[in-house]
Protein backbone atom coordinates (compact mmCIF):
# COMPACT_ATOMS: atom_id res chain seq x y z
CA UNK A 1 0.00 0.00 0.00
CA UNK A 2 1.19 3.62 -0.30
CA UNK A 3 0.44 5.48 2.85
CA UNK A 4 0.73 9.54 2.32
CA UNK A 5 1.29 11.31 5.40
CA UNK A 6 0.78 14.51 5.32
CA UNK A 7 -1.48 17.18 3.55
CA UNK A 8 -1.99 20.03 0.79
CA UNK A 9 -2.47 23.55 1.52
CA UNK A 10 -2.53 26.88 -0.21
CA UNK A 11 1.28 26.37 -1.07
CA UNK A 12 1.79 22.63 -2.18
CA UNK A 13 1.82 19.08 -1.72
CA UNK A 14 3.49 17.89 1.38
CA UNK A 15 3.47 14.23 1.85
CA UNK A 16 5.58 11.60 2.62
CA UNK A 17 4.80 8.36 1.11
CA UNK A 18 5.44 5.28 2.47
CA UNK A 19 5.44 1.50 0.44
CA UNK A 20 4.03 -0.58 3.05
CA UNK A 21 4.82 -3.44 0.72
CA UNK A 22 8.69 -2.80 0.32
CA UNK A 23 9.19 -1.75 3.99
CA UNK A 24 10.35 -4.57 5.91
CA UNK A 25 9.78 -2.38 8.93
CA UNK A 26 13.97 -2.45 10.04
CA UNK A 27 13.51 1.01 11.42
CA UNK A 28 16.88 2.37 10.13
CA UNK A 29 14.87 5.33 8.56
CA UNK A 30 13.76 5.93 12.17
CA UNK A 31 17.61 5.83 13.55
CA UNK A 32 18.43 8.13 10.46
CA UNK A 33 15.75 10.72 10.76
CA UNK A 34 17.25 13.68 13.20
CA UNK A 35 13.92 15.11 13.57
CA UNK A 36 12.06 12.16 15.35
CA UNK A 37 9.54 12.27 12.49
CA UNK A 38 9.57 8.06 11.35
CA UNK A 39 8.65 5.93 14.12
CA UNK A 40 7.79 1.95 13.41
CA UNK A 41 4.94 -0.15 14.67
CA UNK A 42 1.54 -1.59 13.86
CA UNK A 43 0.41 -0.88 10.30
CA UNK A 44 -2.88 0.89 11.61
CA UNK A 45 -4.30 0.36 7.98
CA UNK A 46 -3.77 -3.00 7.88
CA UNK A 47 -5.59 -4.94 11.00
CA UNK A 48 -3.98 -8.29 9.33
CA UNK A 49 -0.14 -7.20 8.69
CA UNK A 50 2.04 -9.32 11.11
CA UNK A 51 5.34 -7.25 10.83
CA UNK A 52 5.84 -4.04 11.49
CA UNK A 53 5.62 -0.67 9.04
CA UNK A 54 7.67 2.70 8.94
CA UNK A 55 5.23 5.63 9.27
CA UNK A 56 5.25 9.49 10.17
CA UNK A 57 4.38 10.32 13.59
CA UNK A 58 0.90 11.68 14.42
CA UNK A 59 2.64 14.91 16.27
CA UNK A 60 4.44 15.76 12.48
CA UNK A 61 1.59 15.22 10.13
CA UNK A 62 0.12 18.86 9.99
CA UNK A 63 3.39 20.07 9.64
CA UNK A 64 5.62 18.03 7.52
CA UNK A 65 6.75 20.67 5.57
CA UNK A 66 8.20 22.57 8.56
CA UNK A 67 8.95 19.07 10.41
CA UNK A 68 11.80 17.66 7.01
CA UNK A 69 12.46 22.05 6.07
CA UNK A 70 15.98 21.21 7.28
CA UNK A 71 16.64 18.36 5.56
CA UNK A 72 15.74 19.97 2.24
CA UNK A 73 18.28 23.43 1.71
CA UNK A 74 16.27 25.76 -1.42
CA UNK A 75 19.87 25.46 -3.28
CA UNK A 76 21.35 21.86 -3.92
CA UNK A 77 19.89 18.89 -3.52
CA UNK A 78 20.89 16.66 -0.84
CA UNK A 79 19.94 13.19 -0.70
CA UNK A 80 17.39 12.85 2.44
CA UNK A 81 18.76 10.85 5.38
CA UNK A 82 15.44 8.86 5.34
CA UNK A 83 15.83 8.01 1.70
CA UNK A 84 19.52 7.31 1.79
CA UNK A 85 18.81 4.84 5.16
CA UNK A 86 16.33 2.42 3.30
CA UNK A 87 17.76 -0.04 0.97
CA UNK A 88 14.52 -1.54 -0.17
CA UNK A 89 13.29 2.19 -1.62
CA UNK A 90 10.24 1.80 0.08
CA UNK A 91 10.48 6.06 1.18
CA UNK A 92 9.64 9.53 -1.08
CA UNK A 93 8.46 12.80 -1.11
CA UNK A 94 6.11 14.82 -2.71
CA UNK A 95 8.06 17.66 -2.52
CA UNK B 1 -34.17 25.40 20.32
CA UNK B 2 -31.84 27.51 17.72
CA UNK B 3 -32.62 25.57 14.78
CA UNK B 4 -28.93 23.79 13.36
CA UNK B 5 -28.77 24.32 9.51
CA UNK B 6 -25.85 22.38 9.19
CA UNK B 7 -26.57 18.70 10.72
CA UNK B 8 -27.65 15.47 8.36
CA UNK B 9 -30.31 14.03 10.13
CA UNK B 10 -30.06 10.95 12.13
CA UNK B 11 -31.23 7.77 10.67
CA UNK B 12 -31.79 3.94 11.60
CA UNK B 13 -32.63 0.86 9.97
CA UNK B 14 -33.33 -2.94 10.98
CA UNK B 15 -33.37 -5.74 8.26
CA UNK B 16 -36.63 -7.14 8.07
CA UNK B 17 -35.61 -10.53 7.13
CA UNK B 18 -32.96 -11.47 9.64
CA UNK B 19 -33.19 -13.31 12.74
CA UNK B 20 -30.01 -13.03 14.92
CA UNK B 21 -31.19 -15.72 16.45
CA UNK B 22 -29.88 -18.43 13.51
CA UNK B 23 -26.69 -16.21 13.64
CA UNK B 24 -23.26 -17.92 13.92
CA UNK B 25 -20.91 -14.71 14.40
CA UNK B 26 -22.85 -11.83 15.32
CA UNK B 27 -19.89 -8.57 14.85
CA UNK B 28 -20.55 -5.22 15.60
CA UNK B 29 -18.43 -1.82 14.65
CA UNK B 30 -18.78 1.58 15.87
CA UNK B 31 -17.50 4.60 14.23
CA UNK B 32 -17.26 7.66 16.34
CA UNK B 33 -16.39 11.06 14.33
CA UNK B 34 -16.08 14.11 15.27
CA UNK B 35 -19.51 15.32 14.27
CA UNK B 36 -21.38 12.09 14.17
CA UNK B 37 -21.03 8.66 15.25
CA UNK B 38 -22.27 5.24 13.36
CA UNK B 39 -23.56 1.42 14.35
CA UNK B 40 -23.76 -1.11 12.31
CA UNK B 41 -23.99 -4.91 13.13
CA UNK B 42 -23.84 -7.71 11.05
CA UNK B 43 -25.38 -11.29 11.58
CA UNK B 44 -22.92 -13.46 9.23
CA UNK B 45 -21.95 -10.70 7.66
CA UNK B 46 -25.41 -9.76 6.28
CA UNK B 47 -26.79 -6.42 7.17
CA UNK B 48 -28.48 -6.52 10.59
CA UNK B 49 -29.04 -3.07 11.80
CA UNK B 50 -27.37 0.39 11.70
CA UNK B 51 -27.74 3.74 13.31
CA UNK B 52 -26.64 7.09 12.61
CA UNK B 53 -26.32 9.55 15.61
CA UNK B 54 -24.50 13.33 17.14
CA UNK B 55 -21.37 12.56 18.80
CA UNK B 56 -21.87 14.27 22.12
CA UNK B 57 -18.74 15.88 23.69
CA UNK B 58 -17.88 12.22 25.17
CA UNK B 59 -16.50 9.48 22.88
CA UNK B 60 -17.61 6.59 24.85
CA UNK B 61 -21.08 8.09 25.61
CA UNK B 62 -21.38 8.71 22.23
CA UNK B 63 -20.54 5.48 21.63
CA UNK B 64 -22.21 3.83 23.85
CA UNK B 65 -25.60 5.70 22.62
CA UNK B 66 -25.48 4.86 18.90
CA UNK B 67 -25.20 1.29 19.77
CA UNK B 68 -27.91 1.41 22.15
CA UNK B 69 -29.96 3.04 19.33
CA UNK B 70 -29.33 0.77 16.73
CA UNK B 71 -30.14 -2.09 19.23
CA UNK B 72 -33.44 -0.31 20.40
CA UNK B 73 -35.69 -1.65 17.85
CA UNK B 74 -34.47 -4.99 17.91
CA UNK B 75 -34.58 -7.66 20.48
CA UNK B 76 -30.54 -8.33 20.28
CA UNK B 77 -28.50 -7.12 23.18
CA UNK B 78 -24.83 -5.67 23.17
CA UNK B 79 -24.02 -9.08 25.47
CA UNK B 80 -24.77 -11.05 22.60
CA UNK B 81 -22.61 -9.52 20.23
CA UNK B 82 -19.18 -11.68 19.98
CA UNK B 83 -16.61 -9.12 18.45
CA UNK B 84 -17.00 -5.23 18.30
CA UNK B 85 -14.63 -2.84 16.29
CA UNK B 86 -13.70 0.97 16.94
CA UNK B 87 -13.41 2.90 14.10
CA UNK B 88 -13.33 7.09 13.39
CA UNK B 89 -12.02 9.50 15.52
CA UNK B 90 -12.92 8.40 19.27
CA UNK B 91 -12.06 5.25 18.01
CA UNK B 92 -10.04 4.40 20.91
CA UNK B 93 -12.84 5.39 23.19
CA UNK B 94 -15.09 2.72 22.60
CA UNK B 95 -15.27 0.71 25.92
CA UNK B 96 -17.06 -2.12 24.67
CA UNK B 97 -15.39 -2.47 21.71
CA UNK B 98 -12.59 -5.31 21.49
CA UNK B 99 -10.47 -3.16 18.69
CA UNK B 100 -9.46 0.13 17.17
CA UNK B 101 -8.87 -0.05 13.36
CA UNK B 102 -8.52 3.04 11.26
CA UNK B 103 -11.06 4.83 9.14
CA UNK B 104 -8.82 4.33 6.28
CA UNK B 105 -9.17 0.52 6.29
CA UNK B 106 -12.69 0.31 7.32
CA UNK B 107 -13.89 2.90 4.68
CA UNK B 108 -12.51 0.65 2.35
CA UNK B 109 -14.02 -2.56 3.53
CA UNK B 110 -17.44 -0.88 4.27
CA UNK B 111 -17.45 1.00 0.55
CA UNK B 112 -16.28 -2.81 -1.00
CA UNK B 113 -19.53 -4.39 0.96
CA UNK B 114 -21.62 -1.75 -0.07
CA UNK B 115 -20.90 -0.73 -3.74
CA UNK B 116 -19.53 -4.00 -4.43
CA UNK B 117 -16.29 -5.55 -6.14
CA UNK B 118 -15.53 -3.53 -8.42
CA UNK B 119 -15.35 -0.15 -6.32
CA UNK B 120 -11.78 0.58 -6.51
CA UNK B 121 -11.40 4.54 -5.64
CA UNK B 122 -12.80 5.87 -2.39
CA UNK B 123 -13.61 9.43 -1.47
CA UNK B 124 -14.83 10.06 2.05
CA UNK B 125 -15.87 13.50 3.34
CA UNK B 126 -16.33 13.28 6.35
CA UNK B 127 -17.34 16.25 9.46
CA UNK B 128 -13.26 17.13 10.00
CA UNK B 129 -11.13 15.65 7.57
CA UNK B 130 -11.36 14.39 3.41
CA UNK B 131 -9.73 10.87 2.77
CA UNK B 132 -9.04 9.88 -0.67
CA UNK B 133 -8.27 5.86 -0.92
CA UNK B 134 -7.72 3.32 -3.40
CA UNK B 135 -8.50 -0.25 -2.79
CA UNK B 136 -8.06 -3.83 -4.20
CA UNK B 137 -11.27 -5.81 -5.17
CA UNK B 138 -11.42 -7.46 -1.71
CA UNK B 139 -11.70 -3.59 -0.21
CA UNK B 140 -7.92 -3.91 1.13
CA UNK B 141 -6.37 -0.38 1.10
CA UNK B 142 -3.99 0.22 -1.86
CA UNK B 143 -3.02 3.84 -1.89
CA UNK B 144 -4.41 6.37 0.42
CA UNK B 145 -4.42 10.27 1.38
CA UNK B 146 -6.21 12.11 3.94
CA UNK B 147 -6.16 15.50 4.79
CA UNK B 148 -7.42 16.87 8.25
CA UNK B 149 -5.07 19.54 8.44
CA UNK B 150 -7.67 22.40 6.83
CA UNK B 151 -11.37 22.44 6.80
CA UNK B 152 -11.73 22.81 2.62
CA UNK B 153 -13.22 19.71 1.26
CA UNK B 154 -14.44 18.48 4.54
CA UNK B 155 -17.91 18.41 6.35
CA UNK B 156 -17.21 21.38 8.98
CA UNK B 157 -16.95 23.41 5.46
CA UNK B 158 -20.01 22.95 4.20
CA UNK B 159 -21.91 23.47 7.66
CA UNK B 160 -19.88 26.81 7.85
CA UNK B 161 -22.05 27.98 4.82
CA UNK B 162 -25.42 26.44 5.78
CA UNK B 163 -25.12 28.33 9.01
CA UNK B 164 -23.80 31.30 6.63
CA UNK B 165 -26.91 31.18 4.58
CA UNK B 166 -29.27 29.96 6.72
CA UNK B 167 -29.99 27.27 4.62
CA UNK B 168 -30.49 23.45 5.78
CA UNK B 169 -27.96 21.00 4.87
CA UNK B 170 -30.19 19.06 3.34
CA UNK B 171 -31.43 21.20 0.96
CA UNK B 172 -27.97 22.98 -0.38
CA UNK B 173 -27.10 20.50 -3.04
CA UNK B 174 -30.60 21.07 -4.45
CA UNK B 175 -30.22 24.98 -4.52
CA UNK B 176 -26.48 25.22 -5.56
CA UNK B 177 -27.83 23.82 -9.00
CA UNK B 178 -30.88 26.69 -9.51
CA UNK B 179 -28.22 29.27 -10.79
CA UNK B 180 -28.88 29.75 -14.47
CA UNK B 181 -25.05 29.73 -15.40
CA UNK B 182 -22.43 28.18 -13.14
CA UNK B 183 -19.90 31.07 -11.48
CA UNK B 184 -16.79 31.24 -11.22
CA UNK B 185 -15.66 29.02 -8.00
CA UNK B 186 -14.69 31.31 -4.95
CA UNK B 187 -11.02 31.76 -5.22
CA UNK B 188 -10.50 30.71 -1.52
CA UNK B 189 -9.43 26.91 -0.61
CA UNK B 190 -9.06 28.12 2.76
CA UNK B 191 -13.00 28.26 4.54
CA UNK B 192 -12.27 30.91 6.65
CA UNK B 193 -11.53 33.18 3.73
CA UNK B 194 -13.98 31.58 1.45
CA UNK B 195 -16.39 32.37 4.16
CA UNK B 196 -15.74 36.12 4.17
CA UNK B 197 -15.28 36.10 0.27
CA UNK B 198 -19.07 34.95 0.11
CA UNK B 199 -19.88 37.65 3.09
CA UNK B 200 -18.68 39.76 0.39
CA UNK B 201 -20.89 38.35 -2.69
CA UNK B 202 -23.72 38.74 -0.61
CA UNK B 203 -23.12 42.30 0.28
CA UNK B 204 -22.94 42.64 -3.67
CA UNK B 205 -26.32 41.16 -4.18
CA UNK B 206 -25.41 37.77 -5.21
CA UNK B 207 -28.32 35.24 -4.81
CA UNK B 208 -27.73 32.92 -1.49
CA UNK B 209 -28.02 30.05 -4.45
CA UNK B 210 -25.20 31.54 -6.67
CA UNK B 211 -22.78 31.78 -3.71
CA UNK B 212 -23.66 28.53 -3.36
CA UNK B 213 -22.61 27.22 -6.35
CA UNK B 214 -19.34 29.32 -6.20
CA UNK B 215 -18.52 27.70 -3.00
CA UNK B 216 -19.83 24.23 -3.83
CA UNK B 217 -17.24 23.71 -7.32
CA UNK B 218 -14.42 25.54 -5.23
CA UNK B 219 -14.72 22.82 -2.79
CA UNK B 220 -15.02 20.15 -5.30
CA UNK B 221 -12.23 21.12 -6.88
CA UNK B 222 -10.38 21.00 -3.85
CA UNK B 223 -11.18 17.58 -3.66
CA UNK B 224 -10.88 16.57 -7.36
CA UNK B 225 -7.06 17.87 -6.74
CA UNK B 226 -6.98 15.38 -3.59
CA UNK B 227 -7.94 12.64 -5.37
CA UNK B 228 -5.57 12.94 -8.40
CA UNK B 229 -2.69 12.36 -6.08
CA UNK B 230 -3.65 8.56 -5.40
CA UNK B 231 -4.69 8.50 -9.31
CA UNK B 232 -9.00 7.82 -9.44
CA UNK B 233 -9.74 4.95 -11.42
CA UNK B 234 -13.19 3.39 -11.95
CA UNK B 235 -15.44 2.52 -9.88
CA UNK B 236 -16.18 5.29 -8.23
CA UNK B 237 -17.78 6.11 -5.04
CA UNK B 238 -18.10 8.08 -2.36
CA UNK B 239 -18.64 8.14 1.39
CA UNK B 240 -19.48 10.14 4.57
CA UNK B 241 -22.03 13.29 5.03
CA UNK B 242 -20.82 14.83 2.18
CA UNK B 243 -21.97 11.79 -0.31
CA UNK B 244 -25.41 13.52 0.48
CA UNK B 245 -24.91 17.05 -1.36
CA UNK B 246 -25.73 16.43 -4.59
CA UNK B 247 -24.14 19.56 -5.20
CA UNK B 248 -20.72 18.61 -4.56
CA UNK B 249 -20.74 15.18 -5.77
CA UNK B 250 -22.05 15.83 -9.19
CA UNK B 251 -19.41 18.89 -9.38
CA UNK B 252 -16.83 16.45 -8.56
CA UNK B 253 -18.10 13.87 -11.31
CA UNK B 254 -17.99 16.53 -13.94
CA UNK B 255 -14.28 17.56 -13.27
CA UNK B 256 -12.72 14.32 -12.57
CA UNK B 257 -15.67 12.67 -15.60
CA UNK B 258 -16.30 9.92 -13.79
CA UNK B 259 -19.78 8.86 -12.42
CA UNK B 260 -19.94 8.18 -8.35
CA UNK B 261 -21.87 5.08 -8.06
CA UNK B 262 -25.34 4.86 -6.56
CA UNK B 263 -25.29 4.99 -2.75
CA UNK B 264 -27.58 2.54 -0.96
CA UNK B 265 -28.20 2.88 2.90
CA UNK B 266 -26.84 5.61 4.61
CA UNK B 267 -23.86 6.55 3.46
CA UNK B 268 -22.18 7.55 6.54
CA UNK B 269 -22.41 4.01 7.71
CA UNK B 270 -19.38 2.62 5.48
CA UNK B 271 -16.80 3.16 8.35
CA UNK B 272 -18.99 1.78 10.46
CA UNK B 273 -19.91 -1.52 8.20
CA UNK B 274 -16.38 -1.85 7.42
CA UNK B 275 -15.35 -1.96 11.26
CA UNK B 276 -18.14 -4.81 11.84
CA UNK B 277 -17.08 -6.83 8.39
CA UNK B 278 -13.24 -6.43 10.12
CA UNK B 279 -15.09 -7.59 13.59
CA UNK B 280 -16.74 -11.00 11.66
CA UNK B 281 -12.93 -11.58 10.15
CA UNK B 282 -11.37 -11.53 13.69
CA UNK B 283 -13.81 -13.66 15.09
CA UNK B 284 -12.97 -15.98 12.31
CA UNK B 285 -9.33 -15.80 12.80
CA UNK B 286 -9.95 -16.29 16.37
CA UNK B 287 -11.95 -19.72 15.71
CA UNK B 288 -8.95 -21.02 13.27
CA UNK B 289 -11.69 -20.52 10.58
CA UNK B 290 -9.34 -18.02 8.30
S1 LIG C 1 13.49 14.56 5.32
FE1 LIG C 1 14.75 14.66 7.17
S2 LIG C 1 13.32 15.28 8.80
FE2 LIG C 1 12.08 14.59 7.06
S3 LIG C 1 11.69 12.43 7.52
FE3 LIG C 1 13.49 12.50 6.19
S4 LIG C 1 15.21 12.50 7.61
FE4 LIG C 1 13.40 13.04 8.81
S1 LIG D 1 14.23 2.08 6.43
FE1 LIG D 1 12.75 1.60 4.84
S2 LIG D 1 12.30 -0.58 5.15
FE2 LIG D 1 13.28 0.15 7.03
S3 LIG D 1 11.57 0.75 8.36
FE3 LIG D 1 12.21 2.60 7.26
S4 LIG D 1 10.86 2.61 5.46
FE4 LIG D 1 10.75 0.57 6.28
Amino acid sequence: MLAHYGYKDGSGDYFIVIDTDKCDGCGECVTACPYGVLEVGEDENDPFREEPVAKVTEDHRKKIKYSCAPCKPTSGKKPLPCVQACSPDAISHSW
Amino acid sequence: MEKEYWRWPESRWTSSDIDWKTGDIISAGVDVGSVSSQAVVLVDGELFCYSNYRTGSDSPESAQKVMDKALEETDLTLEKIHHTVGTGYGRVNVPFANRAITEIACHARGANFMYGPSVRTILDMGGQDCKAIHCDEKGKVTNFLMNDKCAAGTGRGMEVFADLLSIPIEEMGKLSFKVEKEPEPVSSTCVIFAKSEAVGLLRKGWPKEKVLAAYSSAMAHRVVELLERIKVEKDFAVTGGIAKNEGVVKRIESELKIEALEPQHDTQIAGALGAALFAKALVEKERGLR
